[in-house]
C-alpha cells in the first residue's frame, strides 16, 4: 500500500505523469513551471513531494517517472531520497526512475561529492542528470530532457519503451563515466 | 574448459592487479584515459586518507624556526607550477621584486597613505617544510620595512609574509617537466595590496596562476574528522564548528562548541581502521553531530553549509583561511592542504 507501484493503476486517455521528490521546495516548484511550459503532445501533470510514502487518501493518478532530486549543497537531501527509495517497487527502477543532482556549479558550497551520488544512481542503475536548477537556462534544457524522457516513460513515443530508453543512456555512459 | 581458462585468466589476473597498481597511484587524467580505454565503467572507490603523524622530515626542523608560520591567519592559494625558478638566485629575485613593489607603490596602485619607509623584501627557504625528499624546498617571501630613523637598531618591522611549500606532491610531481618548480600551496599573511603586487610579479616573472582555494564543506568536514583523530597531549582549545543557514534577509550562523576530550571519545568510538581515516568514518562522526542537535533543537544541521572548523590543531574556514596551532602536525595540515590546491589546479 505504501510501496510505488509502477502498474497498480490504469494509465489515463493521453496523460503523463511525473513525480518529483526532494527537499528544496523553491527549486521542484521553478522545476515544474518549466515543464508545464514546454510543448508537449501529451497532457503533463507533475506532482512534487517532500519524501515518501505519499499519503494514501489522495486520488493520484498512475505514476511514469520519479525523478528523486539532491542536492549537493545538502546532506539532509541525499539522506531525504535514500529513506524514500525505500517506498518504490524494484519493477519502478526499470527505465522509470531518475536522479537529478543541483548544485554542483557551486564547488565552495557542496557538502556531499559527486561520486556519492553517481554511486547512488548506479545502485539503482538509473540515469542520473547534473543540472543547476537555480539557473534559468540550464533548468530549462533539463526540463525538456524531463519531459521526452516522461513521454517515452508514458509509452507516447511509438517504438520506444522505457527499458530501451534505459539501456540506451547506460550504454552511452558508461566509457566515458565521470569520475574524479 | 580448462584450456580456455588458464592462458586466459593469467593475463587478466596480471591485468586487473596492474589496474589497480595503476589507480592507486594514478593521477586523474591518467585513471579517466584508462577507464576509456579498458571500456570498464570506472565507480571510484571512496578516498582513504592517513591520519596526520609526526613524519621523519619534520624531526629535522626547528620548532623555534617554524614558530612564526603557527597561530597566525594564512590565506590561501593554489598555484601552478613555476617556470624556470631556481633556489639559487633568490637574492637577484629579492632585489627584483623590490623593485618592482617600489615602482607599483609609486605608481599610486597600491594606496598606503602615510607609509613612507623603504621597503625591503627577502626571500628565503624553508628547510624541512616537506612530505618526501622528492618536494621541493618550501621558501618565504617577506615584506619588511626599513625604519628611515638614523638609530642604532633599526627593526625591521614585518609587512607581508608568504609562504610556498609542497607536502607529498607526487601526483603533481610525476606530471610536469624538468623545468618547472611545483610549490601548488601558497599562503599569504598581510596587506591584501601586497598579496595582488608579489602575485602579479610572481605570474609575469615565471608563468604561474594564482587563484583562491576555497574549502567547500565537504573538506571541511574531512578536516575535522581528520584532526580530532589527532592524538594530543593537551588541548588549548574546544572543538568548535560554524555552520550557516541559508535564509532571508540575513544568514543565521548557528555555532557548536564541544569539550575536545569529548570529541575525540566519540571519533575513537567511531574509528575502526588504525592509522586511516575513511568516507564512512567522516560521514558518521558528521551524523553523530547531527543527529545530537536535532535531538536538543530540533534543527537538521545536515540541510545547513558548515562554514568553519575549529580543532586544537588547527582551524580552517571556508573562505580558504587556515590558522594552524599545533607544531607536532604542521606537515599533515599542510599535506592535505597541498592535495587539495593540486585538485584545483587539475
Amino acid at each position: 500500500m505504501s510501496v510505488l507501484r509502477p502498474l497498480d493503476k490504469q494509465p489515463g486517455l493521453n496523460t503523463a505523469t511525473i513525480l518529483l521528490v526532494g527537499t528544496e521546495d523553491a527549486l521542484l516548484q521553478q522545476l515544474a513551471d518549466s515543464m508545464l511550459k514546454e510543448d508537449c503532445a501529451s497532457e503533463l501533470k507533475v506532482h512534487l513531494a517532500r519524501s515518501l510514502p505519499l499519503p494514501s487518501n489522495v486520488n493520484r493518478p498512475r505514476i511514469d517517472l520519479i525523478v528523486f532530486v539532491v542536492n549537493l549543497h545538502s546532506k539532509y537531501s541525499l539522506r531525504n531520497v535514500e529513506e524514500s527509495l525505500r517506498h518504490v517497487d524494484a519493477t519502478f527502477f526499470l527505465g522509470k526512475v531518475g536522479f537529478l543532482a543541483t548544485g554542483a556549479g557551486r564547488e565552495s558550497h557542496c557538502s556531499i561529492h559527486r561520486n556519492t551520488v553517481v554511486r547512488l544512481a548506479h545502485t539503482y542503475r538509473s540515469p542520473l542528470l547534473f543540472c543547476d536548477l537555480e539557473v534559468e537556462g540550464f533548468r530549462a534544457t533539463v526540463a525538456q530532457r524531463l519531459v521526452r524522457m516522461l513521454q517515452i516513460c508514458a509509452g507516447h513515443v511509438p517504438g520506444v519503451s522505457a527499458l530501451n530508453l534505459l539501456s540506451l543512456l547506460r550504454s552511452s555512459e558508461n566509457p566515458a563515466l565521470e569520475d574524479l | 574448459m580448462d584450456s580456455y581458462d588458464t592462458p586466459e585468466s593469467t593475463p587478466r589476473h596480471s591485468a586487473s592487479s596492474k589496474l589497480k597498481d595503476y589507480f592507486i597511484g594514478a593521477t586523474p587524467l591518467q585513471k579517466r584515459l584508462e577507464s576509456v580505454r579498458k571500456q570498464t565503467s570506472f565507480i571510484p572507490t571512496p578516498p582513504r586518507r592517513k591520519i596526520p603523524q609526526c613524519s621523519q622530515l619534520q624531526e629535522d626542523n626547528d620548532p623555534q624556526k617554524v614558530a612564526f608560520l603557527l597561530n597566525k591567519q594564512w590565506t590561501l592559494y593554489s598555484l601552478t607550477p613555476l617556470y624556470k625558478f631556481s633556489y639559487t638566485n633568490l637574492k637577484e629575485y629579492s632585489r627584483l621584486l623590490s623593485a618592482f613593489i617600489a615602482a607599483e607603490k609609486q605608481k599610486g596602485l597600491a594606496v598606503e597613505v602615510g607609509e613612507d619607509f623603504n621597503i625591503k623584501v627577502t626571500f628565503s627557504t624553508l628547510l624541512g617544510m616537506k612530505g618526501t625528499q622528492r618536494d621541493p624546498e618550501a621558501f618565504l617571501v617577506q615584506i619588511l620595512s626599513k625604519s628611515q630613523l638614523p638609530s642604532e637598531n633599526r627593526e625591521h618591522k614585518v609587512l607581508w609574509t608568504g609562504w610556498f611549500c609542497c607536502i607529498f606532491g607526487d601526483s603533481l610531481l610525476e606530471t610536469v617537466s624538468e623545468d618547472f618548480t611545483c610549490v601548488p600551496l601558497f599562503l599569504a599573511n598581510g596587506a591584501e595590496t601586497n598579496t595582488a603586487i608579489v602575485g602579479t610579479w610572481f605570474q609575469k616573472t615565471f608563468d604561474c596562476y594564482f587563484s583562491p582555494l576555497a574549502i567547500n564543506a565537504f573538506n571541511l568536514s574531512w578536516m575535522a574528522a581528520m584532526w580530532t583523530a589527532c592524538k594530543m597531549d593537551q588541548y588549548m582549545a574546544a572543538t568548535e564548528f560554524l555552520w550557516s543557514v541559508p535564509c532571508s534577509p540575513q544568514s543565521l550562523d548557528i555555532s557548536y562548541a564541544i569539550h575536545p576530550e569529548d570529541a575525540k571519545a566519540l571519533w575513537d568510538s567511531v574509528h575502526k581502521t588504525p592509522g586511516e581515516v575513511t568516507q564512512e568514518e567522516v560521514d558518521l562522526f558528521m551524523d553523530c553531530l547531527y543527529s545530537h542537535f536535532h535531538r536538543h533543537f530540533k534543527i537538521h544541521l545536515s540541510a545547513t553549509r558548515l562554514v568553519r572548523v575549529s580543532t586544537s590543531v588547527a582551524s580552517a574556514h571556508t573562505d580558504g583561511k587556515i590558522k594552524i596551532l599545533c607544531h607536532k602536525y604542521l606537515i599533515g595540515v599542510l599535506a592535505y592542504l597541498t592535495e587539495l590546491a593540486i585538485f584545483q589546479i587539475d
